[in-house]
């Protein structure tokens, strides 16, 4: 039998954890239930299937592009600091973040230009910097399904390189990417408060 | 045999541990006996009467046999004085006779308070005085222990709100943010941080862990965010341990014992009376229920006697199983054999059209969820035909959890937490009889059902699959979602 609870020992290396993602010691250990309650056979590390078997999950379009944001460099597995790191780009924005912003520290997780790599890497799948046209057309296959016919698509991922790309090479980079975004509240887009 | 009631009826059950089956297997034998008709001139009369007396005298057997062979024994043993016997032999066997003593005594106790009152249907009141202090043990601990934390932390323990803050609104509102209709970067905001949400907290995982409690009821099971707050309250919580390991405890498994045996015996015996299968009056109707843990079942046969259809198991539920489909007909069948699936609608529908068979108990959701909700009914059901009588079971969780996670516990370990825990409370109400109307399909009629079963046990309604506890999520699902996008960047916007 035996007790279920979370404690802040069970989790290894919980301190650097906790300065690297600005995680509370209450959402840790939140998030560190869950990450047990995912690894269904007590592995100690989430594969890609523990991921897919969450309903919700599998019926997002996007679903197999979010798993594998989770398994960067080929990995097959993710620990749960990997877990956490991930996740953290979703945290909310709080003021003492901006207040505190020491210049030698490496920026938070989720400051606004990580959310926007987060997002920029959802598109750019070979990882070289720029969304393709060709990577353009991948992602919203994936969000229309069969619905729209392959003209249809074409047109749009063309029209949407062409107005976000400025230096005319024909692929949007994640400079042009965040500048076609600026007026985007992407703090409020991408956050996911937990609550205590 | 006390009669099943129909209509909007609560029924309230109190079982301290697995008290109510075993009692009500012992009545079913009896019962049975006294209807036996003479259809079967073949069977004297009097073997009816013969097997009740068997039946009763096993019992009596079970509780002489201790008494007599620790008497005869020690009478052996110490016959002929051995001049070398060791003094610790002696001592053995002095202690052999105490514990032999003591055993017979405890099992009259039982057999006088318990298993003989219940047979004759009358109650000592020994169970409500227990649930009055325990209730009142557990109001004292609560106070004691939100006296003890500080404010900021009661907050936290209203586990029925979700973990995050969510924002429901539909696909629509939360992507057109700031622009028009076609697509934009942006969209994939959207759908990332949904997918996110997902991960970190999702409808239908949580539903298949036990629930958490917004109080603690002194089982170290239940403690999840519960920390150390006085020594009167450990002092409590220490009695309690020994309150439930050392009386409550043995006291469950010598009923388990006894039941077991009974239960195995008697449905032997009765299976071998010929036509003893025949002889019930039957109403051809099927009971719906949304399902716990297997203590469900004992619950609803308290009360009325069902045919079963379920999943085959091995182990101590496998015995059980084969044990029953001896003395009344079940349907066990195994879940992956598509074949089996067939066979077993076949065998539903003619078992119905008998007029004379007992009522089929189903769990249409397939599969024990945590009684937070109530998941996808499965149309198979659904689709024989014939009056569906629901019955809502609600488990009250301060006592104990009887939620049955199959992936984390076997039969046995689950029947010993069980067995520990303060109580099992659960309310039941047997609802008015649903038929498929005209133009209705059966994951129509389905759903209707599972609608009224969750709102009158108050509980939640989801539309998944509680298959999902075992395989992944069906493709159609996510075509639907890709269906609204579409709709959104092609249908309204201006793409030429």
């Amino acid at each position: 039998m035996g007790s279920r609870s979370s404690h802040a020992a069970v989790i290894p290396d919980a301190d650097s954890i906790r300065r690297e993602t600005g995680f509370s010691q209450a959402s840790l250990l939140r998030l560190h239930h869950r990450f047990r309650a995912l690894d269904r056979n007590k592995k100690g590390y989430l594969s890609r299937m523990d991921l897919q078997q969450i309903g919700a999950l599998a019926v997002n379009p996007l679903g197999d592009r979010i798993i594998e944001s989770f398994f960067p460099d080929g990995s097959q597995q993710v620990d749960f600091p990997g877990f956490v790191r991930v996740l953290a780009h979703f945290r909310p924005v709080e003021d003492e973040d901006t207040e505190t912003q020491d210049p030698k520290k490496p920026e938070p997780l989720n400051s606004r230009r990580n959310k926007l790599h987060y997002a920029f890497q959802l598109y750019d799948l070979d990882r070289d910097g720029k969304i393709s046209r060709h990577e353009m057309l991948q992602v919203l296959r994936l969000m229309v399904g069969v619905q729209v016919t392959e003209e249809q698509l074409e047109n749009i991922a063309d029209r949407t390189v062409q107005e976000a790309d400025e230096d005319g090479d024909g692929a949007v980079s994640f400079v042009e990417f965040t500048k076609s975004l600026e007026k985007m509240d992407v703090e409020q887009k991408m956050s996911i408060r937990i609550l205590k | 045999m006390r009669g099943r009631r129909c209509g909007s009826l609560k029924r309230r059950t109190r079982l301290p541990g697995v008290l109510c089956i075993f009692l009500s297997l012992e009545v079913l034998p009896k019962s049975s006996f006294y209807t036996h008709t003479n259809k079967t001139s073949s069977v004297p009369e009097t073997s009816a009467v013969h097997s009740a007396e068997v039946s009763a005298g096993l019992g009596a057997l079970l509780l002489e046999l201790p008494r007599d062979c620790l008497g005869t024994g020690t009478a052996v043993a110490l016959g002929p004085p051995l001049r070398t016997s060791p003094e610790w032999v002696r001592r053995v066997m002095e202690g052999a006779e105490l514990a032999g003593k003591i055993l017979s005594t405890w099992l009259t106790l039982v057999l006088g308070f318990i298993l003989l009152p219940s047979v004759f249907g009358v109650s000592l009141g020994i169970s409500e005085i227990y649930m009055k202090i325990l209730v009142k043990t557990l109001e004292w601990a609560t106070i004691r222990i939100e006296k003890g934390t500080p404010k900021e932390s009661i907050l936290k323990n209203s586990a029925s709100v979700g973990i995050i803050q969510r924002d429901e609104s539909p696909m629509e509102k939360g992507l057109s943010g700031l622009r028009g209709r076609d697509f934009e970067l942006s969209d994939v905001f959207y759908f990332s941080k949904k997918g996110l949400e997902a991960i970190v907290e999702d409808e239908v995982t949580q539903r298949f862990s036990s629930e958490e409690l917004v109080s603690w009821n002194l089982l170290t099971r239940t403690n999840v965010n519960f920390q150390y707050i006085s020594l009167r309250l450990t002092m409590v919580w220490v009695l309690g341990v020994i309150v439930r390991y050392c009386v409550l405890l043995p006291l469950r498994v010598t009923l388990a014992f006894i039941g077991i045996s009974l239960l195995v015996i008697g449905t032997t015996l009765v299976g071998q009376l010929p036509d003893s299968r025949q002889y019930r009056p039957q109403k051809g109707g099927i009971c719906v229920a949304n399902h716990t843990s297997p203590i469900d079942v004992l619950i609803l046969t308290t009360d009325g006697c069902y045919a079963m259809v379920g999943q085959v198991h091995g182990g101590l539920m496998g015995i059980i199983q084969r044990a029953m489909v001896k003395a009344c007909p079940h349907v066990w069948f195994e879940r992956s054999e598509m074949k089996d699936r067939h066979l077993v609608t076949k065998r539903l529908k003619e078992h119905i059209a008998d007029k004379k068979k007992l009522p089929i108990l189903i769990f249409p959701e397939g599969t024990c969820i945590n009684n937070t909700s109530v998941m996808m009914f499965k149309k198979g059901s659904f689709e024989i035909g014939g009056t569906i009588h629901p019955v809502a079971i609600k488990y009250n969780p301060q006592f104990g959890d009887a939620f049955w996670n199959s992936s984390k516990y076997n039969m046995v370990s689950y029947l010993l937490r069980m067995m520990t825990s303060w109580a099992i409370v659960c309310d039941v109400w047997y609802m008015p009889p649903m038929t498929r109307e005209e133009g209705e399909d059966a994951v129509q009629f389905a759903n209707r059902v599972k609608s009224a079963i969750a709102i009158q046990g108050g509980l939640t309604e989801l539309p998944w699959d509680g298959g999902l506890k075992r395989a992944k999520v069906k493709d159609t699902l996510k075509e639907e979602q890709q269906k609204n996008y579409s709709k959104m960047i092609v249908g309204n916007g201006s793409v030429s």
